[in-house]
């Protein structure tokens, strides 16, 4: 077991435990956090991918905005669920026996593709070591791709008419209607 | 050296941690938290084939990977802004943000 196996355990056992805490814990201020934990644990892991750039973009975003958004929610929404009442509804059972199967399916399936143990001989069997000047060069490259027509410039706009249309969107639904108002 | 189905396994994990809220849940915003998980799995998923692939064209570094991953950080933020108004909404109107409740569309 090599320190970068050692440490890759640790990110993912923090990721997977502070999801485990979102999922079942009563308080919904406390889970809120422990999402914020699980997004700072895969914005590690993207850091070990060598993704700096993403994992700076799951800062700003994740933990930065969608995080503050859902604690406001939490926090306009809260008198409601008071905490004698259960966080889960009539079927958890059925959702733990859904959720352990499909990770079994999934796990089955990829262990005969992909080895768990390094093998270079096989495809995707080890990390390729690349020069700094490489992981340099894919950010430069990912502005290009956005932006010509040869890459992505068609979901690029496309992306940015549906965050203009989430923002209206957002705005028109939670816009008090008339009655409430005057109340 | 890491594996890659390490990556892999971590990211199934988080999904279907994310699944087990999605329908276990109650609360509104909570089923939405447990959907933000599961679009970091996927996300685990993009970053990591993008990384491994690599070995093969490493001349020429591609940004398909990279580009899915923003994609899907773009359309995960409209979707907690439009599903967040959609709860403060639902509270406003009826006092109740758990998902049982909510059942104007049953028969």
């Amino acid at each position: 077991m090599t320190f970068e196996q050692l440490v890759f355990i640790l990110i993912s056992a923090v990721t997977l435990g502070t999801g485990l805490i979102v999922v079942t814990y009563k308080n919904l201020f406390h889970a809120a956090l422990a999402m914020m934990a699980s997004f700072l644990g895969v914005a590690a892991l993207y850091v070990m991918l060598d993704v700096g750039f993403m994992a700076a973009a799951q800062l700003l975003v994740y933990i930065g905005a969608i995080s503050i958004l859902i604690i406001f929610a939490i926090m306009m929404t809260r008198r409601v669920m008071d905490t004698q009442e259960s966080p889960f509804n009539s079927q958890p059972g059925l959702a733990l026996f859904t959720a352990v199967i499909s990770f079994a399916l999934i796990v089955a399936v990829l262990v005969q593709f992909w080895p768990l143990a390094v093998d270079a001989t096989r495809v995707f069997g080890s990390k390729p070591i690349l020069p700094a000047s490489v992981f340099q060069g894919s950010i430069p490259a990912l502005g290009y791709a956005f932006v010509s027509a040869a890459g992505y410039v068609l979901p690029f706009e496309i992306a940015s008419m549906l965050l203009l249309a989430a923002l209206i969107g957002a705005v028109a639904i939670a816009w008090p209607t008339s009655e409430e108002e005057e109340a | 050296m890491i594996p890659l189905s390490w990556y892999l396994i971590v990211a199934a994990a988080l999904f279907c941690i994310g699944l087990y809220g999605v329908i276990a849940r109650r609360n509104i915003v909570a089923i939405l938290m447990s959907v933000e998980l599961m679009l970091n799995a996927v996300n685990i998923n993009l970053i990591a084939f993008w990384r491994y692939r690599t070995l093969i064209d490493a001349n020429a570094p591609q940004s398909t990977g990279l580009a899915w991953a923003i994609f899907v950080l773009t359309v995960a933020a409209a979707e907690a802004s439009v599903g967040l108004a959609l709860a403060i909404s639902i509270y406003r109107r009826r006092d109740t943000v758990a998902a049982e409740e909510i059942s104007t569309l049953r028969n």
